[in-house]
């Protein structure tokens, strides 16, 4: 595969992942939007969800692109209209940018940057800017103010999200992700290496805050006031219509695979199943496979979570973050950092 | 004739200057652009792209749908009620506290990250220097605490 690669020129190789990239966000948002949005939750609720559009109601989303590309769309008169129109690209951009670090086997990956994990966490808090556009440009009361929630809430847990991956960084000694993957592969538990090391088991609470902390910055349920209906109508989504809606919705769902992914890699080992060698040519095939397998559960975690808790309070939501989990994650880091240190 | 004749060797001169400057391109192992600067270049080109398909699927949209405004369609929604007075209005947003401990504990994982990944490698000083670090930094935590700046009032 390395041969295979080398030969290529830059461009040539930039194309296939450009192509891989495409597919995979494509694929993965199609898949999380019918099997745990139309789906889970119809069976959740004891109802069958969509069944007309393809078999089972497969082709439902095809559909529904299909039926918002025919949308008007309206802008509406008092919105700053160049904010307004933008703020959907920063939002779907800043997605993309996050796949960008994901590696998908030994030699399957869009980069191999040594910043990796602080890059994807500096590009994931630029949809922030994108969010607050949304609620500014608008020009509408309630839009404004869940794009200020958004904003608040969004900064609140990134810090969290931050400092549970430190703990990981120590315990992988670096920040490439694809370094991270090999370290989970190659390590040991104590002298223990049946399985390696996934993350989670020895960075518990790391992946219990960045699971937290990602809920809060997905805003989904119960951490949605930013579009809470029953207070703020959609919050920073209200004048939005049409298609550039069902661009902020599918982008929502995108950024819960791609975070889900990151929190893939970091903690259960991304491309890697224990048993096999992690510089197996096997894995350019099925490591992609397998990373999807471990997005897909831990999306059903964050949906099941979505569609079972009803929503926090807004003051709830702060003091979660600042006066529990901001320290949790600190204490977290010195635990980790004594034990890496003295044993 | 002999203009045209002229023409067509220039045209010739010129693909072979061409093509040369391709094969030696190929051959010489000159790279005018670092791995490192590669590196960032794919991720341009990944933005690029997210931007560009939000574009293609809003420049489908244009071709397919309809565009009839009235005043009152286009006037803003809100909550489905006329809306009144200045929309860009006022409000209380408690938020400048917060955005301030953000900034403090941001900055803070700038120096946390590169210390992380090198942790093995400064030992036991290390850990010391950051244990003070995060010591005072949760001092100014405790602080924001204390002046009840944490609370939503």
């Amino acid at each position: 595969m390395i041969g295979v690669l080398s030969e290529l020129s830059y461009w040539q190789v930039t194309s296939i992942r450009v192509g891989a990239g495409l597919v995979a966000v494509l694929l993965v948002a199609g898949t999380l939007v019918y099997a745990h949005l139309f789906k889970m939750v119809s069976f959740m609720q004891s109802r069958l969800g969509p069944m007309e559009a393809g078999p089972y109601g497969s082709l439902q989303l095809m559909a529904e692109i299909g039926k918002f590309l025919q949308k008007e769309d309206i802008v509406p008169r008092r919105a700053d209209r160049f904010v307004f129109k933008a703020a959907p690209f920063v939002v779907l951009t800043s997605t993309f940018l996050l796949l960008v670090v994901l590696p998908g086997g030994p030699d399957a990956w869009f980069i191999s940057n040594d910043l990796g994990i602080y890059l994807a966490m500096a590009v994931s808090s630029v949809s922030v800017i994108g969010i607050l556009m949304a609620g500014w440009g608008s020009a509408s009361k309630y839009s404004l103010l869940g794009g200020l929630r958004a904003t608040g809430q969004l900064i609140a847990y990134e810090l969290p999200l931050l400092l549970a991956v430190v703990g990981v960084v120590i315990q992988a000694e670096t920040m490439n992700l694809q370094e991270i993957v090999l370290a989970q592969a190659n390590g040991e538990i104590f002298g223990w290496g049946a399985i390696g090391n996934p993350f989670i088991i020895t960075q518990f609470a790391g992946f219990i805050i960045f699971m937290i902390a990602m809920q809060a910055e997905l805003t989904q349920t119960p951490f949605d006031m930013p579009v809470a209906e029953s207070e703020l109508v959609t919050g920073y989504m209200t004048e939005y219509s049409g298609l550039r809606f069902l661009l902020f919705f599918i982008g929502e769902f995108a950024t819960a695979g791609v975070f889900s992914a990151i929190a893939a890699v970091l903690f259960l080992g991304g491309w890697y199943v224990p048993g096999l060698d992690p510089a197996d040519n096997l894995f350019n095939v099925i490591g992609p496979l397998v990373l999807f397998g471990k997005v897909v559960v831990l999306t059903f975690l964050v949906f099941w979570v979505r569609f079972t808790f009803p929503r926090f309070r807004e003051d709830q939501l702060q003091r979660l973050a600042w006066k529990f989990l901001v320290p949790l994650a600190l204490a977290n880091i010195v635990v980790t950092g004594v034990l890496k240190v003295v044993v | 004739m002999s203009g045209q004749q002229a023409r067509a060797a220039r045209e010739r001169s010129e693909q072979e200057r061409a093509a040369d400057a391709s094969r030696a391109g190929s051959t010489v192992s000159f790279r005018p652009v670092s791995e490192f600067l590669r590196t960032y270049l794919t991720v341009g080109i990944f933005g690029a792209l997210g931007a560009v398909i939000v574009a293609a699927l809003l420049g489908a949209g244009r071709i397919l749908r309809p565009s009839r405004p009235t005043p009152a369609k286009v006037e803003n929604y809100e909550s489905g009620v006329d809306p009144i007075g200045d929309m860009w209005s006022q409000a209380n947003i408690r938020y400048y506290v917060f955005a301030l401990l953000f900034v403090l504990f941001d900055v803070e994982a700038v120096f946390i990250f590169p210390w992380a990944a090198r942790l093995e490698a400064y030992a036991l000083f290390g850990l010391v220097e950051m244990a003070i670090f995060i010591f005072i930094l949760l001092l100014g935590l405790l602080y924001a605490w204390r002046k009840r700046m944490l609370r939503w009032v």
